[in-house]
């Protein structure tokens, strides 16, 4: 049994086994820039650290050896990524292997214009510096695994409330 | 709009963060944080009380300290403190702070619940958010006990703000997978159900999600939630692009909604009521007929919108399998798909299509676009997409088109990606057996695939073309001629010779009367590639050999000479020395009638699946092949033979006579690979008395625990990863014990420079002494080696010895430590004893020095049964009627080392009830010796 590609480690004993019903359908979401740190780790099951750290690293090293010609869909242990590439920063989102790769690359994308507005063109040292607000837009597009709300009116409307708030 | 500036709100953080940033070393980045960290639990520990906003400042910096991979085992209290401030952003930085760093400390989890519940009854619904929010994020069990009765009340009622509505919908989601016996939908169902008629689209977007995951489990109950998704999404796709207004994105009308709605309805069988499904049925036309307009956008996110309601609407369809319109129509907006210049769609088109291969109405449809799908395998830069095209070439193949798919994976694999090629493989091997109409085709397709891809072509690939051949006598002088030619290539692949060696063995007659394959031509033949194989492939070949004596009698000295030579008879390797003796004995000492029925050729082997299918499905996960459609296929397909995990191999040293076969392993890690594809590891193979109950954990775990878990056991699966696993099987008699290791390779490829070495770290070296011999350098793909450890206990000790395991694999070097389960309990002899007895040792250790206790948590079940074989696994002897408390368990026992023996008593008390929901045990070990008892007070604390 060969075990080196990502294919056939689904079923290889190193991955994850937990009843398929009991996943959100977005497993987590990385941020990461092409050096590979990471500017935001959102999970959404439990992970032990060590986990947390082989997975971050996992999907590094699959997203960054792809170009523009590649689709932005990687199967990845028994989930898939949902990435898109924006300057330096990969915007990657775990999901379910049967889950709508379109409806979440727009998902990414709904979710990059939101950041855009609210942090007025954003760049890589906005998340850094404000890594705690980046949360917040987060939970307020992204919650349990599953989209809150898709609506860029209704979520900067709400940060901008927030933001006013001490 | 909002535009946010630098670290606004705190500057110490901003300058903390500009500082690390700064730091132009690793070392530099440590000291800098140590240095923070100092300074922060200094502010925590003055006498000064810290203003709210410090100590949000504070939090805050330790979050991202945590965040950048450091350690942080304070301000937890100081995160909770925070939550019951009336400032949001002092309880955003409180709640985010405790979601990222969740903590099982039952004192902060009360506290946190209390902060939780009193921010829920707030009635501000900024504070209701973000208690959902951590609710959420935690979604630990404690939380559902306290909150799961609150939420659907905050959901359903009248008054609560609508974004609200959408986080307590999502909250009770994650409440209800994670503790699903603690929500009970009961009395809300209807009102949850009519959320889908909400005004507000994100609060009918974040209520779907609930809705579509309650119904899964509970579809009777939430039905009438079909005809409500179907008016919702009615409205939706008949909408302008405009009407949606904040919900439009690209000019199209609530995109993501619609998919959700869509998947909602993937729930359910095709509505009954004609009217709702009439209406379904004109939305899907509506999409279809949507994606024939011309774009309203050139941008992406326009066209990726659109078809991502599109390709739900198409799963949906397929679901129903019911509207033959409906399916053509897909298929041909998915057949204009494979051509388009997105990779995207080309990559989505194919597996999309692949399930429309299997659905009788669209089968047609898909096949008229198979040469756009061969050019895809061809020509696509992207392998995870010729991936999907070879799926779909898989999915569309029947009878018609089956040599010329065939063909084209054949021609394929020949510049596969390598990462693909083992499934290509195996595909193209079902393929040509389930279609197969002349089996010299087969045969044929077979050995081409042997040496097109060699080295991908597994055991179960080769032992069914052996089943295969040996079960359809038409085929059998074919097969033999068309090995017998492809043998004489000068160079030609181990997996050849195997199969050539076995089918000459048996039919090499049907073909011996052409003298330019006359028996000594066909013996030289395979002896001239013996030199060049592996032993397992030298055993097979040398039992061809003794059934070409049987064969042809005129072969005999000439073979018999080859046994006969040193390197055959004399052959360091035990199986091939035996072989080479037993056959040598069989062919001079019995009679012609004898050799003719030890020899016979095999019997047909049973009918049964093919390995190999299971191996794909294995290979791909359940659901991911249409396995349902194979099957058919395997019906309507009749003549197939054979099958059967049984390898030729194994079966011809079966019919021969009693040679005992190097690979049948003692743990049986490999026979039980091709059946159970979710079985989490061959170590459920075992007795484990300590597995996790239903096996839900995950599986990596097994590394880290695997020392503890042999604690009290001694035979089972130590360490696993992708390449490599390695059993242990041991057994100790008083200071002696002797543990065999079984190195298992679970690539196809070899292991070099395998090599392994024990250490021992402390002052173990003078405590044990652990001999063994170097294991071969080279491990072959799929097979396992064996070292076997000579282990003497000199005195007490209380460090374990470890592992080192260095190979290279595929040029990379591999290193893995372990640590080995040789632990002091090892030693343990029974000792059994009246209760008189045991009270009175007990007493006579009674010095605080002898005396090892330790109360905790038990992380298993109290089992009685469980508990008891634990016990004796730990070595002692269970005393029964000893302690008065028959609840209470009592062992005693003695460790046996080189330089001394040490009585130990052991009692262990479980109290069930000892909080509400909390069990606990109290454990107490006393013996002559104080090392001892802490070790084993240790050691057992982890066992329960």
């Amino acid at each position: 049994m060969a075990v080196t590609s990502t294919q056939s480690s689904r079923t290889s004993g190193g991955g994850l086994w937990i009843p398929v019903e009991s996943w959100p359908s977005i497993r987590f979401i990385l941020i990461q820039n092409r050096a590979g740190k990471t500017r935001l780790a959102k999970w959404y099951m439990q992970f032990d650290d060590d986990e947390k750290q082989k997975l971050i690293e996992e999907v590094h090293a699959v997203v960054t050896v792809r170009d523009a010609k590649h689709t932005n869909f990687v199967e990845f242990r028994n989930f898939k990524i949902i990435y898109r590439r924006y300057a330096g920063l990969y915007f990657c989102i775990c999901v379910d292997v049967t889950d709508n790769n379109l409806a979440y690359l727009e998902g990414i994308h709904n979710f990059v214009e939101v950041l855009n507005e609210y942090f007025h063109n954003v760049c890589e040292l906005d998340l850094v510096f404000n890594f705690y607000k980046v949360y917040t837009v987060v939970d307020e597009m992204f919650l349990a695994g599953e989209i809150r709300e898709t609506s860029q009116t209704k979520v900067l409307k709400q940060l901008l409330m927030l933001q006013s708030l001490e | 709009m909002p535009a946010v500036s630098k670290g606004d709100g705190m500057r110490g953080l901003a300058v903390f963060i500009s500082d690390i940033r700064n730091c132009k070393s690793k070392e530099a980045e440590i000291k800098r944080i140590n240095k923070e960290l100092a300074n922060i639990r200094s502010k925590f520990k003055g006498d000064k009380a810290l203003d709210g906003y410090s100590k949000k400042k504070y939090v805050c910096k330790l979050l991202f300290i945590f965040l950048l991979g450091h350690d942080i085992d304070f301000g937890h209290m100081e995160a909770v403190n925070l939550l019951s401030s009336n400032k949001y952003t002092e309880k955003q930085i409180g709640y985010l702070f405790i979601s990222v760093l969740v903590n099982s400390n039952s004192e902060l989890i009360r506290l946190i619940n209390n902060a939780i519940k009193n921010d829920l009854s707030s009635r501000n619904p900024t504070f209701m958010c973000l208690a959902l929010h951590c609710i959420a994020n935690v979604g630990s069990r404690e939380m559902a006990e306290a909150f799961a009765g609150e939420i659907p009340r905050i959901l359903v009622a009248g008054d609560t703000m609508d974004s609200v509505k959408q986080s307590a919908a999502l909250c009770l989601l994650r409440l209800y997978k994670a503790s699903p016996d603690l929500v009970l939908m009961g009395e809300w169902t209807s009102r949850v159900v009519h959320l889908l008629n909400d005004q507000h689209m994100g609060v009918v977007t974040a209520a779907i999600s609930l809705i579509t995951c309650l119904s899964q489990k509970n579809p009777d109950e939430f039905k009438t939630c079909v005809s409500l998704a179907v008016s919702r999404l009615s409205r939706i796709v008949s909408s302008a692009s405009t009407d949606l207004q904040d919900y439009t994105y690209y000019f199209v009308p609530a995109p993501w909604l619609s998919c959700k709605l869509l998947r909602l309805l993937q729930c359910y069988p095709p509505p009954e009521d004609g009217a709702v499904k009439g209406r379904l049925v004109e939305c899907l036309e509506t999409i279809l007929n949507k994606a024939q307009e011309p774009p309203k956008s050139k941008k992406v996110q326009h066209s990726n919108a659109k078809n991502a309601i599109l390709f739900e609407a198409i799963s949906l369809i397929i679901h129903y399998d019911s509207e033959p319109n409906l399916l053509v129509r897909a298929c041909n907006q998915l057949g204009q798909f494979l051509q388009h210049r997105e990779t995207n769609l080309r990559y989505l088109a194919l597996e999309s299509m692949c399930t429309l291969a299997s659905s009788e109405f669209s089968h047609e449809a898909v096949k008229t676009h198979i040469e756009t799908v061969i050019n895809a395998l061809k020509t696509e830069r992207d392998v995870s997409v010729r991936q999907r095209a070879a799926d779909l070439l898989y999915a569309m193949c029947d009878r018609s088109n089956a040599k010329q798919i065939v063909a084209e994976m054949l021609s394929y694999l020949e510049t596969a990606d390598y990462s693909i090629r083992e499934e290509m493989v195996l595909k193209v091997a079902i393929l040509a057996e389930k279609y197969a109409v002349d089996y010299s085709w087969y045969v044929d397709t077979i050995l081409n695939l042997i040496r097109i891809a060699g080295d991908y072509v597994s055991e179960e690939v080769w032992y069914r073309v052996i089943q295969i051949v040996i079960n359809r006598d038409d085929v059998q002088g074919y097969a033999a001629k068309t090995v017998f030619e492809a043998l004489q290539a000068p160079a030609c692949h181990e997996n050849m010779v195997k199969v050539g060696g076995y089918i000459l063995g048996e039919f090499g007659n049907l073909i011996a009367g052409d003298p330019r394959s006359s028996p000594l031509v066909q013996f030289n033949l395979l002896h001239s590639k013996f030199h060049l194989c592996s032993v397992p492939t030298r055993a097979l070949l040398l039992s061809a050999y003794i059934k070409f004596i049987n064969l042809f009698p005129e072969t005999k000295a000439t073979i018999q000479e080859v046994l006969r030579s040193d390197s055959q008879i004399r052959n360091s390797d035990v199986e091939l020395q035996q072989r080479a003796v037993e056959y040598l004995k069989l062919s001079s000492i019995a009679s012609t009638d004898v050799l003719a029925t030890v020899l016979e050729e095999m019997p047909p082997f049973p009918e049964r699946e093919s390995s190999i299918l299971a191996k794909l499905k294995k290979k791909k996960g359940p659901g991911v092949v249409p396995v349902s459609e194979l099957e058919d296929g395997k019906r309507e397909g009749g003549e197939l033979n054979g099958g059967g995990d049984r390898g030729p191999d194994s079966a011809m040293s079966a019919s021969n006579a009693s040679t005992p076969s190097p690979s049948a392993d003692l743990l049986g890690l490999r026979s039980a690979a091709p059946v159970s594809a979710a079985a989490p590891s061959a170590g459920s193979l075992l007795v484990d008395v300590f597995s996790e109950s239903g096996a839900g954990g995950p599986a990596a775990a097994v590394n880290d625990d695997g020392f503890l878990r042999f604690v009290c056991k001694n035979n089972g699966v130590l360490f696993e990863n992708q390449l490599l696993q390695i059993g242990i099987k041991s057994e100790y008699r008083q200071n002696l014990g002797r543990m065999y290791l079984f190195y298992g390779n679970k690539t196809s490829v070899q292991f070099a420079s395998f090599s392994t070495t024990v250490s021992y770290p402390g002052e173990l070296q003078s405590q044990l002494n652990v001999q063994t011999k170097p294991v071969e350098p080279l491990v072959e793909g799929g097979a396992q080696v064996q070292q076997v450890l000579n282990i003497e206990c000199i005195t007490d000790f209380s460090e374990a010895p470890q592992l080192n395991i260095k190979f290279r694999y595929g040029g990379a070097l591999q290193n893995i430590t372990l640590k080995l389960p040789v632990t002091i309990n090892k030693f343990f002899q029974p000792t059994e004893m009246a209760a008189t007895d045991f009270f009175q040792r007990w007493k006579q250790l009674s010095q605080p020095q002898q005396e090892a206790q330790k109360i905790f948590k038990a992380n298993h079940g109290m089992d009685t049964e469980v508990l008891k074989a634990k016990l004796l696994g730990l070595g002692t002897a269970l005393l029964e009627n000893v302690d008065p408390n028959p609840e209470n368990y009592v062992c005693a026992g003695v460790v046996q080392t080189k330089s001394q023996q040490v009585g130990v008593l052991l009692r262990l008390e479980p109290n069930a009830q000892a909080q509400p929901g909390v069990q606990m045990y109290r454990l107490t070990l006393r013996s002559s010796k104080d090392t001892v008892s802490k070790r084993l007070c240790d050691l057992l604390a982890e066992q329960f």
